[in-house]
């Protein structure tokens, strides 16, 4: 048997023509998927950029003329900005919590048989499977009792029971396959459980960790209805543009849509990384 | 070993206590809400959801939707990861790319998409600008039913399959490459490696993804709003007429029930389908 090393495998010319053609569909199908996630945020700005007469006329030019008149128009109505930190209050309690508890169920179910836990997997299942609009109704009663009325915190907690069953499902699914032999091994050689998992089962784990971070953030960022009923002075960004863009006009739409699209963009370019790491971990 | 024994209940502990006060609790009171009228027992909500002259409209809409979308964005999910993990070069701005619409609310992604649908949108302007049509159509108006449907499709595809890519890239990173090194050397061809080495180790992620984005399917809700208003009804958005405009608790939670129903069976369903032996888990 001989030894091929890695850097230098010896390919047949045939192969390597048929790695070219290969390609060049790779490369094709690349193009394709970028145009089709691009274009559509591309032609929401363009309208977010334009004048509001230009936004209602017809046809439609494919190059904005950089009028800000519907964007000022949007960011002088007020409490954009106020809706704007409160977004992104809320979103990163809802993170701390989900991931917080989530992250720690996620890895009881993957590593342990116990009685109780298929109950817990339907419990966390059927959180998911309920329609979070309806809950936020008797939380809102509940949360007028509490004093969490109109807080980001109370909110923070509704946007945790959506985003809590993604953070133990990713976690699960993520623990679930990291092999628990490297566990073992470490506890062979003198680790703990807690060392083991520190040094082992972490560093692995860690950028899918990020990435349902990245979810539980999301989910809360993107969370129109409970958002809108449990906050009334505390209005996050979504909560204030539903509430405005029933009688808004379409410049105003596409000028909120963008003033959404735009942090969403900034927010997940800053956790690109993590997403990266992730596809590393196929490297080891 | 008795730490050991305690140590998964010390784990799920906050979860468990989280989801009992701030899920449990409230979703009894809805499940009162929806069983019950004036103080009595009764099935009442349920008949006058059943009766009303949209709701079998409004069902087979929702239904009819996640048929479509699902299919659509598992194969575009799988092949996007597929793609991603092939890359050598480029591979984090791809990957960024293919993950924007993940970072979009549901209200964006309407909107993005009545950008292009609308009276004066980009795709009459296109359409005008080739010669294909005189003036501009409305897409989106009620003699165009499946014109709005295509446009929820979508609209939908375009925002929810990266949820979906992410998992699979996760999932498709932690099987190990000597799998596939193994498969090359008996000569399995890319789609032979793709489905006899990639699929099954992909199983528990492909069921991840798969649960979440069903569940999701049948709760579209601004998509639809953003997009067909009241043309194209839905049940949750159903729910929320129900609930604010015709103020009624009662029905509104009756639909929810319904969604509660339909979500846990299909929920059950994809464990069933997609359950992972444990000697087979990697």
């Amino acid at each position: 048997m001989t030894v091929v090393t890695n850097d230098l495998p010896a390919v047949p010319a045939a192969v390597t023509d048929a790695r070219k053609a290969g390609s060049g569909l790779l490369i094709a199908c690349i193009v394709v998927l970028c145009v089709w996630v691009l274009l559509p945020i591309y032609l929401l700005l363009v309208n977010a950029l334009s004048s509001p007469a230009e936004v209602t006329s017809f046809p439609k030019r494919m190059i904005p003329s950089f009028d800000f008149g519907s964007l000022s128009f949007f960011l002088n109505f007020q409490g954009v900005g106020k809706a704007l930190w409160n977004s992104v209050v809320v979103a990163l309690l809802t993170m701390v919590l989900s991931i917080g508890i989530g992250a720690p169920a996620g890895y009881a179910l993957s590593r342990f048989d116990f009685p109780g836990k298929e109950a817990f997997r339907f419990l966390v299942l059927m959180t998911r499977a309920f329609p979070l609009p309806l809950l936020a109704l008797p939380l809102a009663v509940l949360f007028i009792r509490t004093g969490l009325d109109d807080t980001a915190f109370g909110l923070a907690i509704v946007h945790t029971t959506l985003s809590l069953p993604f953070a133990v499902l990713i976690t699960f699914s993520l623990f679930s396959g990291i092999p628990v032999e490297l566990e073992e091994a470490a506890w062979t050689l003198g680790c703990n459980r807690w060392q083991a998992f520190r040094k082992v089962v972490l560093p692995l784990a860690l950028p899918g960790i990020a990435a349902s971070a990245v979810f539980a953030f999301t989910i809360s960022w993107n969370e129109v209805f409970a958002a809108a009923v449990l906050t009334i002075e505390n209005r996050t960004l979504t909560a204030f543009l539903l509430q405005s863009i029933n009688v808004s006009p379409l410049y105003l739409k596409f000028a909120g849509g963008a003033a959404l699209v735009v942090p969403a963009l900034i927010f997940i370019f800053a956790v690109r990384k993590y997403l990266f790491a992730m596809w590393g971990i196929a490297n080891r | 070993m008795r730490s050991t024994k305690a140590l998964p209940y010390f784990l799920l502990a906050p979860a468990t206590v989280f989801l009992v006060v701030f899920f449990l609790y409230p979703f009894v009171l809805v499940a009162i809400d929806a069983f019950t009228k004036g103080g009595a027992v009764t099935l009442d909500n349920f008949r006058t959801m059943t009766s009303n002259w949209k709701f079998s409209e409004t069902f087979r809409n929702t239904m009819l939707l996640a048929a479509v979308v699902v299919p659509i964005q598992l194969a575009m999910a799988l092949s996007m990861a597929t793609i991603v993990s092939k890359l050598s070069t480029g591979r984090s701005a791809i990957l960024y790319i293919f993950a924007i619409p993940l970072g979009l609310s549901d209200l964006a992604a309407g909107l993005i998409w009545l950008a292009i649908f609308e009276q004066s949108g980009f795709l009459n302007s296109w359409l005008v600008s080739l010669g294909l049509i005189d003036k501009p159509i409305m897409f989106l108006g009620y003699q165009n039913k499946w014109v709005i449907f295509i446009a929820v499709v979508l609209a939908e595809v375009w925002r929810a399959t990266a949820i979906m890519m992410v998992i699979l890239v996760a999932g498709m990173g932690l099987i190990p490459k000597e799998y596939y090194e193994a498969a090359e050397v008996f000569g399995a061809s890319p789609w032979k490696r793709f489905v006899k080495v990639t699929l099954p180790l992909l199983r528990p992620s492909l069921q991840t993804a798969l649960i979440l984005r069903v569940i999701l399917a049948f709760e579209v809700f601004a998509v639809v709003a953003a997009l067909a208003g009241t043309q194209f009804p839905v049940l949750m958005g159903e729910t929320y007429h129900w609930q604010f405009a015709l103020q009624d608790r009662g029905v509104a939670a009756a639909f929810a029930m319904l969604i509660l129903v339909i979500s846990i069976a299909f929920t059950l369903l994809l464990l069933y389908l997609l359950r992972v032996p444990k000697e087979a888990r990697l």
